[in-house]
């Protein structure tokens, strides 16, 4: 995860990776966020700009998607699947667990981290799954859930 | 004297539970055992279960232990790992395992074989053999073909593959698209993802053989964001094959021109509805377009596009080279050929089993599944994903097949099968499919973005037990709204599991805790 918040350089380039089409907006948000960790209000004039869009459509298109974020996230994103095959295997139970060790609610952020739900990591077989940083794990029991944070504490 | 060879998957699930820790930990004991050996990361076998499954290829035989920790790999090597021998985690040769022999691979056999991005290895495996084919055959006859396997949409929706893309090749225009869904979304299906992962070259050539029969040039995959590894698998593939001239102009000095781009999704269920997902790829909001025109005609950028799912794609290889009435051999009534059930949630031995159709969901839950992974007794399997009923333990009996299933007032949809114990509160899981489609609608249509908020209202109340029967009615009539007057499936069958909870399990209305708790 990136602390810079926005680069005008950097995001020109990104927009020119795609050849500022525009219908390649989904795709350069995309490229935003791994690059700045999120959308700013500056990104979305520049995006409007180079696109030859209009702001409120670059802000529809943004606020749509559950991937793209207005606001600055921890600095680890952790997210935890919701969907039915996990509800199956105590995903509930292990987000109360989530919010209880990472002292954050679902949704919210503080500076370390950013809690999430998420609906389907396509790791059903091995519910409850969870995402953390972009790598996703499977059969996470609680102390599991505590021994992956750790090891990404450790590593950070 | 040659490296042995060793399979550790490179694949979500098995990497979601420490395989790359065990391909490391492989490579670095080898490295102390001064042994040579070949590190190979195939896909999946889709023995999930089994994850991380490792095999080891001795006199031409692969030998398989499962669920390898890193930590196993030293007293592995110990035991004789190299050479196949005895340890706890040996399970014996990956052929004889009951959980894959039993299957009808018809669609996924080279998952878990071969080395998905090798071109050479998936050349001995047949590799574009089907589209060769196709291009001595013709695109009239390879249409024909696909009409008469029977093949229907494996996404969900079950139309009939051939008639789409006879109308894509039928339609007027200079440009048309292939269009793959890979915005796999459904809870308890994993099944594209597998394939993608374990044989993004075979869905490569499946795109290039609808290309070729309906005159498409291009081709897009719209693949979920939540399946990072999948995206650099794919990715990796598409650049694999144009470099070795299977994509681009003039493939192979056939004439034909086919290339392929990938696009990610950015996390809205919605956006596996067909025109959704066209709306997104063309850098708008996800939100679903009204039909007619259907994406067959007027499709993405307004032209013929062939809609099609990862896994109905990636039937076609063998429905040409070995013939539709081969594949329509297969299944019951009008669910011809076969499907890749998932099994998922709570039970015992989860993974992707592709069997013909009419197999019946007791004999994949108990036989292959082994029952529930706590041990306790089945009370309810959700199929066909959040949109899909849940199916009680009486009915466990009734075959999987598009129609029968929807006698019951259930779906086969993407073949997911969510397992819950007698612990599960049904109330809390009817709750659930409007609370998700409240967060999923699009908005564009009233009875799904209002009523699936509403939904969630009534059905708090009636777990609250405020005027229960009246709310009772008040939301079967909701359903009964959105089911008829919904723009697509997400508002139109969000009804369906929770019908199928105050048919079967309205008792657990009374006994409903809290809402999320």
């Amino acid at each position: 995860m990136t602390t810079e918040t926005f680069n005008r350089q950097a995001a020109i380039e990104i927009i020119a990776s795609f050849e500022s089409r525009a219908e390649m907006l989904v795709q350069i948000l995309h490229g935003f966020v791994v690059r700045f960790g999120w959308v700013s209000e500056d990104a979305i004039r520049l995006l409007a700009a180079e696109l030859n869009l209009s702001r409120a459509e670059v802000h529809g298109v943004v606020s749509y998607y559950h991937d793209f974020r207005t606001t600055p996230p921890g600095k680890h994103i952790v997210k935890i699947c919701q969907a039915e095959a996990c509800q199956a295997m105590g995903s509930r139970e292990l987000s109360t667990h989530a919010e209880e060790t990472l002292g954050v609610d679902m949704h919210s952020s503080n500076e370390e981290v950013t809690l999430e739900p998420v609906y389907c990591l396509g790791n059903c077989a091995c519910s409850p799954a969870v995402m953390i940083d972009g790598k996703t794990y499977g059969r996470v029991s609680a102390g599991r859930f505590n021994d992956i944070v750790a090891s990404i504490g450790e590593t950070s | 004297m040659a490296a042995t060879k060793v399979y550790v998957p490179r694949e979500t699930a098995a990497i979601s539970v420490g395989a790359d820790d065990v391909a490391i930990e492989i490579a670095r004991q080898a490295k102390e055992f001064g042994e040579s050996i070949e590190l190979i990361r195939n896909g999946s076998w889709g023995a999930t279960w089994l994850e991380p499954l490792v095999e080891v290829v001795v006199d031409d035989k692969r030998i398989a232990y499962g669920n390898v920790e890193a930590s196993d790999v030293a007293d592995m090597f110990a035991a004789g790992f190299l050479t196949g021998d005895d340890h706890a985690r040996r399970i014996g040769p990956t052929i004889e395992i009951p959980y894959l022999i039993d299957q009808d691979r018809w669609t996924f056999w080279r998952c878990g074989l071969i080395d998905p991005l090798s071109i050479d290895d998936f050349r001995l495996h047949q590799g574009f053999k089907a589209l060769e084919k196709a291009f001595d055959m013709g695109a009239e006859a390879v249409i024909e073909s696909v009409k008469t396997s029977g093949l229907r949409g494996r996404g969900g929706a079950g139309f009939p593959a051939g008639i789409k893309w006879q109308t894509v090749a039928d339609a007027a225009g200079d440009q048309k698209y292939i269009a793959c869904n890979a915005d796999e979304g459904d809870s308890g299906t994993f099944s594209d993802r597998i394939l993608m992962e374990g044989d993004p070259l075979g869905l490569i050539e499946s795109m290039m053989i609808a290309g070729f029969a309906v005159a498409a040039s291009r081709g897009y995959i719209y693949l979920r964001s939540e399946y990072p590894l999948t995206r650099s698998i794919l990715t990796r593939a598409i650049t694999t094959a144009r470099e070795s001239g299977w994509l681009g102009e003039n493939i192979q000095d056939s004439g034909f021109d086919f290339d392929i781009e990938l696009h990610l999704g950015a996390g809205s269920y919605v956006c596996g509805e067909e025109t959704a997902m066209l709306e997104s790829m063309e850098g708008k909001q996800g939100i679903v377009r009204y039909k007619p025109p259907l994406p067959a005609i007027s499709g993405l950028f307004g032209k013929p596009t062939v809609v099609n799912n990862v896994v109905t794609l990636a039937s076609v290889p063998n429905i040409i080279n070995l013939g539709g009435e081969k594949y329509a051999s297969f299944g019951v009534n009008r669910s011809t050929g076969t499907l890749a059930f998932q099994l998922a949630g709570n039970i015992k031995r989860g993974g992707m089993v592709e069997k013909a159709f009419g197999i019946t969901l007791r004999e994949l839950i108990e036989d292959w599944g082994g029952g529930t992974a706590s041990g306790r007794p089945v009370k309810a399997v959700q199929v066909g994903g959040p949109l899909g009923a849940y199916v009680p333990e009486d009915q466990l009996d009734t075959p999987l097949d598009y129609e029968a299933f929807i006698e019951i007032g259930a779906m086969v949809g993407h073949g997911g099968i969510v397992v819950f114990d007698d612990t599960a509160n049904m109330a809390q899981q009817a709750r659930f499919a409007m609370e998700f489609c409240a967060i999923e609608s699009c908005g564009k249509c009233t009875p799904c973005r209002i009523g699936s908020a509403r939904g969630v209202e009534v059905i708090d109340r009636m777990v609250a037990g405020d005027e229960r029967e009246d709310n009772y009615d008040l939301l079967v009539e909701l359903c009964d709204t959105m089911e008829d007057a919904s723009l697509c499936a997400m508002g139109g069958m969000t009804p369906f599991p929770v019908r199928s909870v105050l048919k079967y399990y309205a008792e657990d209305f009374s006994s409903a805790v809290g809402a999320d708790e």
